[in-house]
């Protein structure tokens, strides 16, 4: 068996340490924000009674779909048994740790009472999604060091195609736990729909191999390690499929809803008279975060050049940030119709469009998760062996035609 | 320098820090918590008791409450605060030496309760001023 | 391996009995409490599920311009009057107007106290719940603060806390980062009074509200109920409220 040379990175040059002192100034910012809005209470955010969930939870809830689909590498490797993906797979479930405890930590540390953790992980009502959610995520984290585990250590590498189904069962598990925390919603026009599941799963494969590129490609950029063709170009491929399915599950949603008299009002709304969730839905979800990194990775020559991928992945990066926005906010924006028929009035809004303008504090929260996920990425490569010190295409044929 | 040497000059800087740390401690002391007498006759339990048993018995209590209905039980909050607030600020919480005040702040325990609990009695005329205008 | 008892094989029988009765005690002790306090708490009165308790709203006699059951809300559960979005309100007036008529209506919305409540499902902590007797509250002990009941709620009916508190009502604890809506004024009801709400309304002479409990026949909600048509809102989506309106 070929013996795959896996490296931790120097670690010890500038660029190293401009990144990580940049990523840290931006984690602590976040870190402070929470402590800001914990101490003098969220009237300090955006957020009201009217949009109750804003700019943290579109970052959060960004991460924690990027994060199951991140692991879709390693997966490609134990569980659909392309051997020839097997050296990119510790990066990969390293990256799907990082990623799920940044958006962990924003959705903690926005909470009203962070203080009640602890209630809240021992005290469970097993009918709520949410209940649910928090073993899903803790058991991902569990599995997905099990998972890095068999990668790593020869002794238990035999466990690794066990260890790798589990966790891929179980990622799908939560990912369809994540969407359903909307589908199962019925007081929202905007959601309330089983499609929000299988569409997160969508989501996850295309989020989550957007954020592996970035993190493999800076990587050997970074260090000057040997990066082929190959492996970018099939990554390319797979992220132009991912695409693709994503936006088919948003068509059929968006396209259902159309069909339906009483789904009208609300997709009117966001899809043409929504003012700046209008211009994130069509600019930022399906222009910038689709169709162009889909031409991108589709052109002859611009997809297996690694500076247009590294642009097509924070194209998507963007664009599913804008997605989550238009879900998120969206569904909050368009009034609950209580009375259908009637036109409503109150003193609480009812009857009108929701506005959100979010705040600093909430801004620096969402950011500050996703620098520390990247900070994460950044120390696990420097200490962990997660990349082969070649990638270039020797690396995986020896993989690929090592077969036992 | 040898390393006997080195270590014995290591353990005299600590333990002039230390010195240094502890004087005001030393100096100071931790004031005493203030007992103002209660109003009314026999607390629920001896004064000991109370002392180690009051969270005790609150938080078990609280879920009888709260989520059964149960009212009128011989643990009741606001029946704590009718009797020991302050016959000078009409509460229990509003300055350093009142009751739940005083003994919390002497044994560093974190006092969380009167963050949604009003520390002021149900009575308004055992409260000097009592101008209730709503909160948001 | 002889049958004699020695000196210290007999201390130790002791001290195995002596450990052995004491570990019993320790073991029973703490059920023996829970059981004295739990017949202690059987002897107070609890909520009972025999009881639901419910609001019966006539429309017609709601006025436009009244606001009396939204300030006696107010003055009871020390709310402030809501001048912001992020101030609490635990029932509004809301104004319907049929756009192809032009008539218009009002009424007062509050929490609406499902049998089947959405904002109880999806609490992870259960700190949302329904109280036996049917009222559907927040047990502001566990409640984390998450918002995902605000988000499911389909009246919108709750509130989010945003900022520290003070001079709180002492029957009506609330505070920040906890969520909060009508508690259908259960400090009241345990003391066999009527919601603040009702009885202001009742006290401007409308009238327009009538608690009471919605499984005794005898009741007056259920008599009028049974007088005169009413309608549950969002009735379509099955959640059972225990608010009915009339003249809808």
């Amino acid at each position: 068996m070929a013996k795959l040379a896996l490296r931790e990175i120097d670690g010890r040059s500038p660029r190293y340490w401009v990144l990580f002192g940049a990523l840290g100034a931006l984690a602590a910012a976040g870190l402070l924000s929470a402590y800001y809005m914990e101490s003098r209470g969220h009237i300090v955010t955006g957020m009201n009674d009217q949009i109750v969930w804003g700019l943290p939870h579109v970052f959060a809830v960004f991460l924690i779909v990027a994060a199951s689909g991140a692991l879709n590498v390693a997966s490609i490797a134990s569980v659909f048994e392309k051997r020839w993906y097997k050296p990119l797979a510790p990066l990969s479930a390293w990256l799907a740790m990082a990623l799920l405890v940044g958006g962990l930590a924003i959705l903690v540390l926005d909470l009203g009472r962070p203080d009640r953790l602890v209630v809240a992980m021992t005290t469970y009502n097993f009918k709520s999604i949410f209940a649910w959610n928090m073993l899903l995520y803790t058991g991902f984290l569990a599995l997905a060091a099990v998972y890095l585990w068999t990668m790593l250590d020869r002794s238990v590498s035999r466990y690794a195609t066990l260890a790798g189904r589990a966790a891929f069962v179980w990622r799908l598990v939560l990912t369809t736990g994540t969407g359903s925390i909307f589908g199962f919603l019925v007081a929202r026009e905007a959601y309330a729909s089983a499609m929000l599941a299988p569409m997160f799963i969508a989501l996850s494969f295309v989020y989550g191999l957007a954020a592996y590129l970035i993190a493999f490609i800076a990587l050997y950029a970074g260090t000057g390690r040997a990066l082929g063709e190959e492996v970018l170009a099939r990554l390319a491929r797979l992220l132009g499929w991912f695409i693709v399915s994503a936006l088919y599950f948003v068509t059929v949603f968006h396209l259902t809803n159309l069909y339906m008299a009483r789904e009208v009002g609300v997709e009117r709304f966001l899809l043409a008279r929504g003012g700046m969730l209008t211009a994130l839905f069509w600019g930022g979800q399906v222009l910038v975060g689709s169709l162009v990194p889909l031409a991108l990775v589709w052109h002859p020559r611009l997809g297996r050049s690694r500076s247009a991928l590294m642009v097509a992945a924070v194209l998507v990066v963007a664009g599913g940030l804008a997605q989550m926005y238009v879900t998120i906010i969206g569904g909050q924006a368009w009034p609950i119709d209580l009375f259908p028929g009637y036109q409503l009035r109150s003193s609480f809004y009812d009857g009108v469009i929701h506005h959100y303008a979010p705040s600093l504090p909430e801004a620096l929260l969402g950011m500050g998760g996703m620098a520390f996920s990247a900070l994460v990425v950044l120390l696990g490569v420097k200490f962990l062996r997660l990349a082969p010190e070649s990638a270039g295409n020797e690396t995986f044929a020896a993989q690929a035609g090592a077969e036992a | 320098m040898a390393i006997g040497a080195r270590l014995r000059r290591l353990g005299g800087v600590a333990l002039l820090l230390a010195g240094c740390l502890s004087a005001p401690g030393l100096q100071a002391g931790t004031p005493q918590p203030v007992i103002e007498q209660a109003r009314g006759g026999q607390c629920v339990a001896p004064p000991a008791v109370m002392r180690r048993e009051h969270m005790v018995m609150l938080m078990h209590q609280r879920e009888l409450t709260v989520r059964e209905g149960m009212r009128g039980a011989r643990v009741d909050l606001e029946a704590c605060v009718d009797c020991h607030a302050s016959r000078a600020s009409g509460s229990v919480d509003a300055r350093p030496q009142d009751f739940c005040a005083s003994c919390h702040r002497y044994v560093g325990v974190k006092l969380t309760c009167f963050e949604c609990h009003s520390d002021k009695p149900r009575q308004a005329a055992l409260v000097p001023t009592l101008a209730g205008k709503g909160t948001p | 391996m002889s049958a004699a008892q020695t000196p210290e094989s007999a201390a130790r029988r002791r001290f195995v009995g002596g450990a052995a009765a004491a570990l019993a005690g320790v073991a029973i002790a703490p059920g023996l409490i829970l059981l004295e306090a739990r017949r202690a708490a059987a002897a107070a009165e609890i909520a009972s599920s025999a009881v639901r308790w419910g609001l019966l709203i006539d429309t017609t006699l709601c006025g436009t311009d009244c606001t009396a059951c939204v300030d006696a809300c107010q003055k009871e559960n020390g709310l402030a009057a809501p001048t912001r979005p992020t101030d609490a309100q635990w029932i509004r007036k809301v104004e319907l107007t049929d756009p192809y008529s032009g008539r218009s209506k009002s009424l007062p919305m509050m929490c609406q106290h499902c049998a089947e409540p959405p904002c109880v499902d999806v609490c992870p902590t259960a700190a949302s719940f329904k109280r036996a007797d049917g009222i559907v509250l927040v047990d502001r002990h566990r409640c984390i603060g998450c918002r995902y009941c605000m988000m499911a709620c389909p009246y919108k009916a709750r509130s989010f806390v945003h900022q520290n508190l003070s001079g709180q009502k002492p029957d009506v604890p609330r505070g920040k980062g906890c969520v909060e809506g009508c508690t259908l004024c259960v400090q009241r009801i345990d003391r066999n009074e009527q919601p603040a709400c009702v009885e202001a309304c009742r006290a401007s002479g409308r009238g327009a509200m009538t608690f009471g409990d919605l499984n005794d026949p005898k009741s007056e909600i259920a008599r009028r109920i049974r007088a005169r048509t009413s309608v549950q809102v969002r009735a379509d989506l099955r959640l059972d409220p225990g608010v009915r309106y009339q003249g809808l």
